[in-house]
């Protein structure tokens, strides 16, 4: 739009109109994927499964990569070990969500956002969901711990932590 | 300004890699090929090319997935959707152009993990004019295969002949997938694809990861003791309408191949080209490729091929590594793979399958079905 022009020249639309009007093709592709996990993510997977977070350190810059992976992107060398880091962590970052997929207007708002997890290095952390919050009491730098789901329901994939939500007394 | 290959990293085709990612596939490759260059990627390397297409892979954007890796974390970095001479190609100017001294160019194919290849390849369809016809698309291939038979006198029996050849080759080659003693009988006995494409002429799917390391002249000479010159690069493309493109002809071939030896100032392809690794992601490909690249008569590749005229130890060894019939059709990498096993035969490091001191080899690529896209780069060794 400019100073002249305050709207559109023509008409608008509608999704209605848009198909019924306007010539479209439409066609579903078979387009199937099943990734191999690889050595790190596999192993991390199954520590999931376990209720465990597993991370690989780098000799070279000391640093434990979080999730694990077999090279270290800062040395370009292979990593060195396995190490377990802590189900507990510190909100790096949030944002408070208030819509969908469809960009439509959503009840609950959805909180995400990166922990950083005790054990890993700086800015290795896991972008999650967060849970008994509300926008008053969320904040960065808020200390936090993974909620699991049974053993029995998990099945190696993230969402087998449900949320992350604040430390209670004592843990 | 002359490009050279320094470093060469293949990781060895196979039908599956499930203990492998795509990303650790790749950090295989790139780990060979720096340490056959003998460069450091997070202290030498000026750029990075990645050829990928993201309905391979799987998921969206995939060059942004490319840097950790390559060693490529905040460094030039980009990704090309084309074959892996085309990324090729992009490396070599990028070097010309005085952008970088040292450019690593990288193509996979972690096909293993796309459980609906022809579902793909059909989506690379005209959505309104050929994708309502459905079907399996290597009919696309059948329809090439008996056009350019019947305008050539290439018969069956000697695009057979072409898979007991590149067959044969793969056996020795430890790079190579798809290795096996296979007869021409064994071919023309094999259930139809569709017609006259029959089972055994289809290269099968594999997985690898190839790395190469190309370098400035200057550079390069300090880098290898005897680095392999890019002397012409060249691509093209054909319309991509099934019914008006060339049937007969790879006309996209003959095109690139001109683009590559103009600046190779190469006359005569036949002549001069010591070895050639040739796309054949069907048998019928190879004779139909030789011909549009000037490295057989037409009329004659027939003969040529009954006296063995492209076998290892004859005058033009054609596909000694096995090609994609026997190494494995490694999608958009398959370039790349033809490149690094001509380096390798000008090097002299082809182990069982050398070819008896080449100084000129040749590349060439197909996109595959159903692109009328290829890639021809010329290499050499010495001044």
């Amino acid at each position: 739009m400019t100073a002249k022009e305050v709207r559109w020249p023509g008409k608008e639309l509608t999704a209605k109109e848009f198909y019924n009007k306007v010539t479209v093709t439409r066609y579903r592709p078979e387009a199937k994927f099943a990734w191999s996990a690889g050595e790190a993510m596999s192993r991390f997977l199954a520590e999931l499964q376990r209720g465990r977070l597993i991370a690989r350190s780098c000799s070279s810059c000391k640093r434990v990569l979080f999730p694990p992976r077999m090279f270290c992107e800062e040395c370009f060398r292979p990593t060195d070990a396995w190490v377990y880091v802590r189900d507990t962590g510190t909100i790096e970052t949030y944002s408070i969500s208030y819509i969908d997929l469809d960009a439509k207007r959503i009840e609950t708002p959805v909180y995400v956002g990166v922990v950083s997890v005790d054990g890993a290095s700086p800015k290795m952390g896991i972008m999650h969901y967060f849970g008994e919050v509300a926008p008053e009491t969320i904040r960065i730098g808020l200390r936090v711990k993974a909620e699991w789901k049974p053993a029995h329901e998990r099945e190696g994939s993230v969402l087998d932590i449900r949320y992350w939500r604040p430390l209670r007394r004592g843990e | 300004m002359r490009v050279g290959i320094v470093g060469v990293g293949v990781v060895p085709f196979r039908t599956v890699t499930p203990e492998y990612s795509w990303k650790e596939i790749m950090y295989e490759a790139a780990q060979r090929a720096y340490a056959d260059a003998g460069v450091d990627p997070r202290a030498d390397v000026g750029s990075f090319v990645t050829c990928a297409e993201d309905y391979w892979e799987g998921f969206g954007i995939f060059d942004e997935f490319t840097p950790d890796q390559l060693g490529a974390v905040l460094r030039p970095a980009c990704t090309v959707t084309g074959d892996g001479i085309h990324g090729l190609a992009q490396a070599m100017m990028q070097i010309q152009a005085g952008l970088a001294d040292v450019v690593v160019v990288e193509a996979h194919s972690k096909v293993s993990d796309l459980l609906t290849y022809a579902g793909v390849v059909h989506h690379a369809f005209d959505p309104i004019w050929n994708k309502p016809l459905g079907g399996h698309p290597y009919y696309v291939a059948g329809l090439e295969m008996d056009a350019y038979l019947r305008a050539s006198r290439v018969g069956e029996k000697a695009c057979a002949a072409v898979v007991a050849k590149n067959r044969q080759n793969a056996l020795t080659n430890p790079r190579a997938a798809h290795g096996s003693k296979v007869t021409p009988e064994d071919v023309l006995a094999s259930p139809p694809i569709s017609a006259p494409l029959k089972d055994l002429d289809v290269a099968p799917l594999a997985d690898t990861s190839i790395v190469l390391v190309l370098a400035a002249e200057s550079r390069a000479r300090k880098l290898a003791a005897n680095p392999v010159w890019i002397r012409g690069v060249g691509w093209s493309s054909d319309s991509p309408w099934l019914e008006t493109r060339s049937w007969t002809t790879a006309a996209y071939a003959a095109m690139a191949g001109k683009m590559a030896y103009a600046q190779a100032k190469i006359r005569n392809p036949a002549k001069e080209v010591e070895v050639a690794e040739i796309d054949d992601k069907f048998s019928y490909k190879e004779p139909q490729h030789l011909e549009a690249l000037g490295l057989s008569k037409k009329g004659s590749t027939a003969n040529a091929i009954s006296r063995g005229d492209f076998d290892i130890g004859a005058k033009l060894p054609v596909n000694p590594s096995g090609g994609s019939i026997g190494c494995g059709n490694v999608i958009e990498a398959s370039g790349l793979h033809r490149v690094a096993e001509v380096v390798l035969q000008l090097r002299g490091e082809a182990g069982q399958n050398q070819v008896d001191h080449p100084r000129t080899g040749l590349a060439a690529s197909w996109r595959g079905i159903p692109t009328a896209t290829g890639a021809v780069a010329v290499l050499g060794v010495g001044r």
